[in-house]
């Protein structure tokens, strides 16, 4: 009698295990997802201190030991100090790097005073054709002051896994290869920690208007 | 002296009626983006209009050791750069190469190329035959040509 009278009444809850609770869960289960996904989007776009504070700023980043273009060893501790622009890509891409780096020198020229305070980071994930000696006479090639980094094979693949980058060797014919990677230019504080990304569909402007308002 | 007139005449009739509606494959706005350091491969990107539909099948330049078609796609953040075997031109629509979708590739640069330089890079299409542009040479990272491969 008393199960008769709770499928009867409608506004019950159903029971745990059945199809109803299992969307209604699933539903709740999108909502908090979603909501926790709009929660971010909003914090990073108009939170001046973007990510940081956030759980993104400790899930993007993490320590490294590179060297740079002057054979000089770089560790994350050493990025501490400024804001710094991170792009992670290889000297034989034709076309998605120079362009990224390209438009961070667009951006950073268009700061004023505040460039200063931000230091472009070029990290190579084709390690095995980067030599120090090669990233010099490429990243000299841009108005904007970048520090280059490479290291061997292990060492660039600790730095990527920290920021979440992925590459991959891609062999071409003739015994060439190109590099399908992470496109995504980071901002790390000058704490070290994650703040807000870029992608090559921002203008440098965005990218100069946001750093403007981060910078403070 | 008639005929000559005639003549002038109707040669101004058949340039203005060319300048209006192009009747042949048209290759312009050449430019690629200087390469930086000792970068040994290059892109070019050009802009092709045809009256007819065509297929641009392949590319030379006397600065590289070869040219190839790629194309680029993002997927997710990921960017991926993959040889393609050709280029489908359709009738009447300019396609244009630019950063971030379809680049001429150029592989084994014989040189540095510099911003301001020019260079002859040839064109193949399936029906149009060869087609030889000059290609002007914009900062390394450019988003676009300059006002002087516009010329071109």
């Amino acid at each position: 009698m008393a199960r008769t009278s709770t499928t009867a009444q409608s506004s019950n809850p159903p029971p745990r295990g059945s199809p109803r609770f299992l969307l209604v869960a699933a539903i709740l289960a999108g909502l908090v997802i979603l909501g926790t996904g709009a929660f971010l989007a909003l914090a990073l776009r108009d939170n001046p201190r973007g990510a940081a504070g956030t759980v993104l700023a400790s899930a993007i980043g993490g320590p490294f030991q590179l060297v740079d273009q002057n054979g000089k060893t770089v560790t994350d501790a050493d990025l501490k100090g400024k804001w710094s622009l991170i792009y992670f890509g290889y000297t034989h891409c034709p076309d998605a790097c120079p362009t990224a780096l390209n438009d961070i020198s667009i951006a950073l020229s268009e700061l004023g005073p505040k460039r200063d305070a931000v230091r472009p980071v070029f990290i190579t994930v084709d390690p095995e054709r980067d030599t120090p000696e090669s990233l010099k006479a490429y990243v000299t090639s841009f108005d904007a002051p970048i520090l280059a980094l490479t290291g061997t094979a292990e060492q660039v693949a600790q730095a990527a896994k920290g920021y979440r980058v992925y590459y991959a060797k891609h062999p071409e014919a003739g015994g060439d290869y190109s590099m399908d990677h992470s496109s995504v230019i980071y901002v790390m504080d000058p704490e070290g920690r994650f703040t807000a990304s870029f992608t090559h569909e921002s203008a440098p402007e965005q990218i100069s208007e946001r750093l403007k308002k981060l910078i403070g | 002296m008639s005929i000559k007139i005639l003549a002038f005449a109707a040669g101004l009739v058949v340039t203005s009626a060319a300048l209006a509606q192009p009747t042949q494959l048209e290759v312009h706005n050449a430019w690629a983006g200087a390469t930086p350091g000792k970068a040994e491969n290059g892109a070019a990107y050009v802009t092709i209009t045809s009256p007819t539909a065509d297929r641009l099948v392949s590319a030379s330049s006397p600065v590289a050791k070869k040219a190839e078609l790629h194309s680029m796609s993002m997927q997710g953040m990921v960017m991926k750069m993959r040889p393609i075997t050709g280029l489908d031109i359709p009738a009447g629509q300019p396609v244009t190469l630019k950063p971030g979708g379809e680049h001429i590739m150029l592989m084994g640069l014989n040189q540095p190329l510099h911003e301001g330089q020019s260079f002859p890079l040839t064109l193949d299409f399936e029906k149009a035959g060869p087609r030889t542009v000059t290609v002007t040479v914009e900062k390394a990272g450019a988003r676009g040509p300059g006002p002087a491969a516009a010329k071109h």
